[in-house]
């Protein structure tokens, strides 16, 4: 329990010079994707070692004994190679890890300073990478929302005191008025990191002048979008940091009570909080006088139960408040009546998560990454298709050419790429030409997309456009709540058309429809959900009406994905007139002599595939 | 006489759930804002939220019968059916769609054999149930298995460990 700040202090003092006495901090990731891969074996093994041979840092403040420490972190980021171990201060990253390599990692990095070759990540068929900041995923990363992520043990209030935790907090408290703090989060530019891009000083300044006995900080963590990732990893792997930034918030606006909202899927992330949220109000950092201050704050967990459009301010507060998760018509705000029609802010897990570093560190070293307009980084998570996936945070402004192949090693499997997906469903589509476009927020609404939450789900040429905007408009239409008529009859409309369209059903009238809804649902929706929901479409017929008049025109799917409209041909090359597919075809589709290459007719053929099962030769394609 | 104890037997079971449900109103509170959290801890008690037990949190906790019955059909965590003893969810996300995760439910329906809608065997030992995104999309395609992530599944892999998991319901 601290007392005051000066106890605070005086108690990092000691644990950053306990942090000097470790000759090698070994960070085994337990980020949820390396936990899947084996993480906890690892890590345990690791620990055994080293505490058997005597080699561990004492853990208690007062003896000196320097040493080596094993920490459990948060997710340190490239996901597709976990799990990973990263030994410091050599800045060794080693990927793959296995339980049996732990020994090899004790003598060599632990004891030697010398890395594992043989558990060295190389990009792209370069020789093994030595540090890990020199390799292509991690090179051109900064981090400040994750400047904790895969540093620190998220289940420790004293890691993060040695690594500068609460030093915005106690810089406040020794002299920051609530409206300097809003004045220096205005400065930096920050905006809402959740998908809508809204300055978060401007929205704080709001609830800050709205009048109440009681106000209200909220934390969204419904992280609902598919294909983003980012929010559970933070809340994963720096819990501190979402809570020092709502206290922060708390103060700024005059809140004595937030709520954390996470999603029900993010066990792990709802786990990492609650013990958080204990260890912050026994060290005398969360309730009343916090560090002998005036300042009081009381945090609550609350577990979502899987509802996409939760994810929007208002369902959210409706959620919170024990109702069906549906969203209310804005005005007035929730700044002016929110949460049981108090004023409330909330604010999306990265955005708070930042705030700690701007108020600690000064809005110039946040203006001094990304854009005049979109300035600070932005995390991302990189997935679908690409070589690297996991979560990366750059500067704002940083081209898609870079995120996707530099860091994300291009394509997988040699194949070409096709698009990215960015900002999930509620975002829209980009194409080759767009590479070069700058991510921020500007530019990404110019073509079409949003920056969104930061997910980027990259596809290749065989994954079909059409395809791709049914399947968002099905997760829409099946997550819209039905209160507003534009998105709950819209969207079940769009999605009949689409799927007749990718059933090689559909008409041109289809399109025009389909052509004509899409602004109305987008125009007309009461929510965030319906307001977004026809984007997939809107861009997919942007950038790839080609692909739409191939289905409706020409009843052909140019990916080969869509099932109903592939049609199945026999490769002359290949094709040694057996006769066994002709005596197979249950429609008598197939002809041709004996040996000689045999043909089917399109018109009588039912896809039933088998002729392809039953050829010897492997003639029978698909087209 | 039997009929009469299993008569008793039955109530004496229903007088226990609701015995339970009094428990966790209590410690939640009645309050309205608790309603989902009490309705999720009732769920993981008895994996499902069973209609008598629904109205009867109703009137603890002072609420319409359609207040209750509209929570609890609104939000996908919960369910008016009776789960498997095993629940497996098939993460469709984005990155999981990409990478092929329509093939990994249609190997597991055809595995576990379910027929149309049904999401449950008929012996009760598993449920399968599609997610929007579990959030693993880095280890696309995501297969969770009571709780448990498995990233980057094929059928094959799943094979392995539905043998496991069924055999080990089998004793």
């Amino acid at each position: 329990m601290f007392e005051n700040a000066t106890a605070l202090e005086t108690r990092r003092a000691a644990l950053q010079s306990a942090l000097g006495r470790e000759t090698c901090r070994v960070l085994v990731c337990g980020g949820l994707g390396c936990l899947a891969k084996g993480a906890q074996e690892v890590f345990e093994a690791i620990r055994t070692l080293v505490a058997e041979q005597g080699l561990a840092a004492a853990v208690e403040l007062a003896e000196h004994k320097p040493g080596a420490r094993v920490v459990k972190t948060g997710c340190a980021g490239l996901c597709e190679a976990g799990p990973i171990v990263v030994v410091q201060p050599h800045g060794y990253m080693f990927v793959r890890v296995k339980a049996e390599d732990a020994a090899e990692i004790v003598e060599q990095a632990v004891k030697a300073g010398q890395p594992v070759t043989r558990l060295l990540p190389s990009d792209n068929g370069s020789g093994p990478i030595v540090r890990m900041d020199e390799t292509a995923f991690y090179r051109k990363q900064h981090k400040i929302a994750l400047r904790n992520c895969g540093v620190v043990d998220p289940e420790s209030l004293d890691d993060y005191l040695a690594h500068d935790g609460y030093a915005a907090l106690t810089k406040v408290l020794a002299g920051m008025s609530p409206e300097q703090v809003i004045a220096e989060v205005e400065q930096s530019g920050l905006r809402g990191r959740g998908g809508a891009g809204f300055p978060t000083g401007r929205k704080w300044r709001f609830a800050a002048a709205a009048e109440g006995d009681q106000k209200y900080v909220i934390c969204n963590g419904d992280e609902g979008d598919p294909g983003a990732f980012m929010d559970r990893c933070v809340m994963e792997g720096d819990p501190f940091s979402v809570i020092e930034g709502m206290t922060l918030a708390g103060y700024a606006i005059g809140a004595s009570e937030g709520y954390i909202y996470v999603r029900a899927e993010y066990p792990l992330a709802v786990q990492r909080l609650r013990a958080a949220i204990k260890q912050a109000e026994a060290a005398g950092l969360l309730g009343k006088h916090i560090l002998g201050s005036e300042l009081t704050f009381r945090l609550h967990v609350k577990e979502g139960a899987g509802a996409f459009v939760c994810g929007e301010e208002s369902a959210l507060i409706a959620s919170i408040e024990g109702e069906r998760g549906m969203p209310r018509p804005k005005p007035p705000f929730p700044a002016q009546r929110g949460l049981w029609a108090k004023p409330t802010i909330i604010n999306n897990v990265e955005t708070l998560a930042n705030v700690p570093a701007i108020v600690a560190g000064g809005a110039d070293m946040f203006r001094s990454f990304g854009t005049e307009r979109s300035p600070g980084t932005k995390t991302f998570s990189l997935s679908g298709k690409v070589i690297n996936t996991g979560l990366v945070e750059v500067p704002l402004g940083t081209p898609l050419r870079t995120l996707i192949f530099e860091m994300g090693g291009g394509i997988r499997g040699g194949k070409a790429f096709k698009a990215v997906q960015i900002g999930g469903p509620s975002g829209g589509c980009l194409t080759s030409e767009h590479l070069d476009l700058p991510v921020d927020y500007e530019s990404l609404t110019a073509a079409g997309a949003i920056v969104g939450s930061g997910g980027l789900v990259v596809v290749d040429e065989a994954t079909c456009m059409i395809e791709m905007a049914r399947f968002f408009m099905e997760f829409t239409q099946s997550e819209s709540c039905g209160k507003c008529v534009p998105c709950r009859e819209g969207t079940k409309r769009m999605l009949e058309i689409l799927t007749r369209i990718t059933q090689g059903k559909g008409t041109m009238d289809d399109l025009a429809l389909l052509e004509e809804l899409a602004p109305i649902v987008k125009d007309a929706s009461l929510c965030g959900l319906g307001k977004t929901a026809p984007n997939p479409v809107l861009t997919t017929l942007r950038y790839f009406r080609h692909e739409y008049l191939a289905h409706i025109q020409e009843r052909r799917c140019p990916a080969g994905a869509c099932k109903a409209l592939l049609g199945y041909a026999i490769s002359p090359d290949l094709c040694r007139g057996c006769t066994k597919c002709a005596r197979v075809c249950p429609v008598g589709a197939i002809s041709g002599e004996i040996k000689q290459t045999h043909v089917i007719d399109a018109a009588k053929c039912i896809r039933c595939g088998a002729c392809k099962d039953a050829c010897p030769f492997k003639a029978v394609v698909l087209k | 006489m039997a009929a009469q104890s299993a008569v008793a037997k039955a109530d004496g079971h229903v007088m226990r759930r609701f015995a339970r449900v009094n428990e966790i109103v209590q410690r939640h509170g009645a309050e309205r804002g608790n309603l989902i959290a009490i309705l999720q801890e009732i769920q993981a008690e008895f994996r499902y939220l069973p209609q008598e037990i629904l109205t009867y949190v109703a009137t603890v906790m002072d609420l319409s019968p359609a207040t209750v019955d509209g929570v609890a059909t609104f939000y996908a965590q919960f369910s008016m059916e009776p789960k498997g003893k095993h629940v497996i969810k098939v993460c469709d996300g984005t990155a999981c769609h990409v990478r092929g995760s329509a093939g990994l439910k249609d190997y597991l329906r055809e595995r576990l054999g379910l027929s149309g809608e049904e999401q449950t065997t008929p012996d009760m030992q598993v449920t399968l149930e599609t997610v929007a995104c579990v959030g693993a999309c880095a280890l696309a395609p995501a297969v969770v298995i009571d709780d448990v992530v498995h990233g980057q599944q094929t059928p094959e892999s799943l094979a392995i460990i539905l043998d496991a998991l069924l055999k080990e319901g089998a004793h």
